[in-house]
């Protein structure tokens, strides 16, 4: 007999030739009652879709436009850079980590770099934290007009994306200019820089702010003031304050949530006190608030590269410290950047001494005392941690980093959850998450 | 073969010459050199880092570089004293009251270090969820975020290698502090603090796919970066980096963790 509970088993009755089965389909009818009350579609966008940030997979519950759950797969990117650093010496990590979060390469850069020297108890030379300052300034130029630019990208803005590439390929000249590579710079080294600004970097830039004093204004007639634009993320992806805190969220997005949480006024970090710069923070929480904010930083942004112009003072960019300081002196020569010739004659031709040095610093690497620090710094996305820890030898113990898109991104489905599927599209460019710094 | 000096201390299976012997630069047999002994503390303190021997990576006889029986013992985090200095004291002595206030015991704070103006609070696990819970909902102590959860791997032969550290940021107070829980490969288990924290969900995540360390009471503990069928986990010590040799200019290069370490 049929009872409730073995109802998808066919029923069966015993006659004289056998047992008999009455095929009725088991629980189909169930199975209809159950699709017709509602349209769930489980949907899976990536992870190389051209809307998600990089490699990122979203698998979204939609119950016709609107989605019910969402969650997001990461790890598609992942190449253990965290591991790496810990197979190379203090000074190799620079080059690993600078291709973490691809999009701000110098505030990795920097952060790694302030963690050692925090572990060494060296304070570098005042010359090199303007630089510092200054290129981490025009890189986060850079990494807003990417933000603005695959944003527009994602909503059909294509015109915000060719002006938001164009403006930035200003800021990678520049930066190749002063730094010798476009992106992964490997330029901030720990006790300073790689090696001093090009002599004329002051008209180079002074050029580029002209450039972009003059574009920047585009953007709010293209972008700003447009209804469709404004339609698509005002009263979108919405984050209160107090999410934001639960789900550790920084950056643009706590600021639009209300919270003037900057970590260059908070917690000062090279010299960013003496710079007159203002925070701008938004209390409506949404998508549109963190675009309008993102457009603020990027003037904010010029205008601290414009103070670092007066504060460059000629020095030293290296701590004066042999046993630290990195001892090639690089030029650039017939066939790109190197030694310096004048460094090589002297090591190989003159001074034994030298040359050991150069040895013991170029293959062993300095030994950093043993200890652990966290040091945070405000990048683009947020709040950007680098917890290192140190043996005492000439590698790192473990270097672990708190990315800000990876924690950004977990507040995904409580800013997309219960809305439609096109303002998951505008929100996660809202998170602005980098895959490279997600997956490490 | 020479006579090996009377140095009981050093292991026999070390393969490093014995110093003071034939093989040794060093001039003299010095018995109180050896690799840091882990002392059985109460709590067991923790060891950060492992003890070294020699220099140069050179393990084997053919060590020429005089460096042969150097001797570092392992680093030991030290017990801060009071007084602690700048805003520690004060925020100790809160953090204590608050303690006891909850009826959580003094001693689930193990150690307390303070390093390079970083205060780091060694704890008990039994008690890590309701000391979070107190560091944030406490008037006096207001750690609002939790900056990041990570883990450190000391190394195959330290106790209590795996470590899971929480980075706490006081926005109200302006103060960052550090906790860490210390415990052995062999029972892996920390208490999960998403209850609390609900951006630990990701973080401890990657703890469990890096290093193996199960935070108990997480609401979906799987991996996270690497595959979710992947065998081991790969940010412990004796996970290799893997790799293959590379011919360079004609010479072949070996992978990143079988070239000669410095370290």
């Amino acid at each position: 007999m049929t009872t409730d509970n073995d109802i998808q088993h066919a029923d069966s009755r015993d006659t004289t030739e056998g047992r008999v089965y009455t095929v009725t389909g088991g629980d189909w009818d169930e199975v209809m009652a159950e699709a017709s009350k509602d349209e769930r579609i489980v949907m899976n966008l990536g992870p190389q879709h051209p809307s998600t940030h990089g490699v990122l997979r979203l698998v979204l519950e939609l119950e016709g436009e609107s989605v019910t759950q969402a969650r997001s797969v990461i790890g598609y990117l992942h190449t253990g850079i965290e591991k790496n650093c810990e197979y190379r010496n203090w000074t190799q990590g620079v080059t690993f980590v600078t291709r973490m979060d691809y999009l701000a390469p110098l505030f990795n850069e920097a952060a790694f770099c302030m963690g050692v020297e925090k572990l060494l108890g060296i304070e570098v030379p005042r010359r090199a934290q303007v630089a510092r300052v200054l290129l981490m300034e025009l890189c986060r130029v850079g990494s807003h007009l990417v933000a603005l630019a695959t944003g527009g990208m994602e909503l059909g803005a294509l015109t915000g994306m060719t002006n938001g590439f164009r403006e930035r390929e200003e800021v990678l000249h520049l930066l190749e200019y002063l730094t010798g590579l476009r992106m992964n710079h490997a330029f901030i080294r720990p006790g300073g820089l790689a090696q001093d600004l090009p002599d004329d970097y002051d008209s180079k830039i002074r050029d580029f702010l002209k450039v972009m004093d003059s574009r920047l204004p585009g953007y709010d007639k293209l972008l700003t003031g447009q209804p469709i634009w404004r339609n698509r993320m005002a009263g979108v992806g919405v984050l209160p304050v107090d999410a934001c805190l639960a789900l550790g969220v920084t950056g643009p997005i706590l600021r639009a949530a209300g919270l003037a949480w900057d970590l260059r006024k908070i917690e000062p970090y090279l010299g960013y006190e003496e710079y007159t710069f203002e925070v701008p923070t938004s209390t409506d929480a949404d998508c549109f608030a963190r675009y309008l904010l993102r457009l603020e930083e990027i003037h904010q942004s010029l205008r601290i590269v414009k103070q670092c112009l007066t504060k460059l003072e000629p020095g030293p960019v290296m701590v004066g410290d042999k046993k630290i300081a990195w001892p090639a002196q690089l030029t650039i020569g017939a066939d790109g950047m190197g030694n310096s010739l004048e460094h090589v004659r002297k090591i190989m031709g003159q001074s034994m001494e030298s040359l050991i040095h150069h040895f013991k610093l170029v293959t062993e690497g300095f030994s950093v005392p043993a200890g652990q620090v966290y040091v945070p710094l405000e990048s683009p996305r947020g709040e950007l941690g680098y917890h290192m820890v140190s043996d005492g030898g000439t590698r790192p113990m473990r270097v672990h980093v708190r990315d800000p898109s990876f924690v950004n991104l977990q507040s995904m489905p409580a800013m997309c959850e219960g809305g439609m599927v096109a303002d998951v599209i505008a929100s996660v460019a809202s998170i602005d998450p980098v895959m490279g710094g997600v997956d490490r | 073969m020479s006579p090996v000096p009377d140095n009981e201390s050093t292991p026999p299976d070390l393969e490093v010459p014995e110093p003071g012997g034939p093989q040794s630069s060093a001039s003299h047999a010095e018995p109180d050199l050896v690799p840091g002994a882990v002392e059985p503390a109460q709590h067991q303190a923790p060891v950060a880092g492992h003890a070294r021997r020699g220099m140069f990576g050179v393990h084997d006889h053919g060590d020429t570089t005089g460096f042969g029986g150097l001797r570092l013992p392992a680093y030991f985090p030290p017990r801060a004293e009071r007084p602690y200095g700048g805003w520690f004291d004060e925020f100790v002595d809160e953090l204590l009251a608050a303690m006891r206030e909850r009826d959580i015991p003094a001693d689930a704070v193990q150690q307390i270090t303070i390093d390079r103006g970083e205060i780091t609070f060694y704890l008990d696990r039994e008690h890590l969820v309701a000391i979070c819970q107190m560091l944030r909902d406490d008037p006096a102590l207001r750690f609002e975020l939790c900056s990041s959860v990570s883990a450190v791997d000391y190394g195959v032969d330290v106790p209590n290698r795996l470590h899971s550290v929480y980075h706490l940021t006081s926005m109200t107070y302006r103060r960052r502090i550090r906790l860490e829980v210390a415990v052995d490969v062999a029972d892996a288990h920390v208490p999960s603090v998403v209850g609390v924290y609900p951006t630990a969900d990701w973080q401890e995540r990657e703890n469990w796919d890096m290093f193996g360390i199960v935070h108990d009471g997480h609401p979906a503990l799987t991996r996270i970066l690497m595959p979710d069928d992947w065998d081991g986990h790969p940010q412990r010590k004796d996970y290799p980096l893997g790799g293959i040799p590379v011919e360079y200019k004609g010479a072949e290069i070996p992978p990143p963790d079988q070239r000669r370490a410095y370290s």
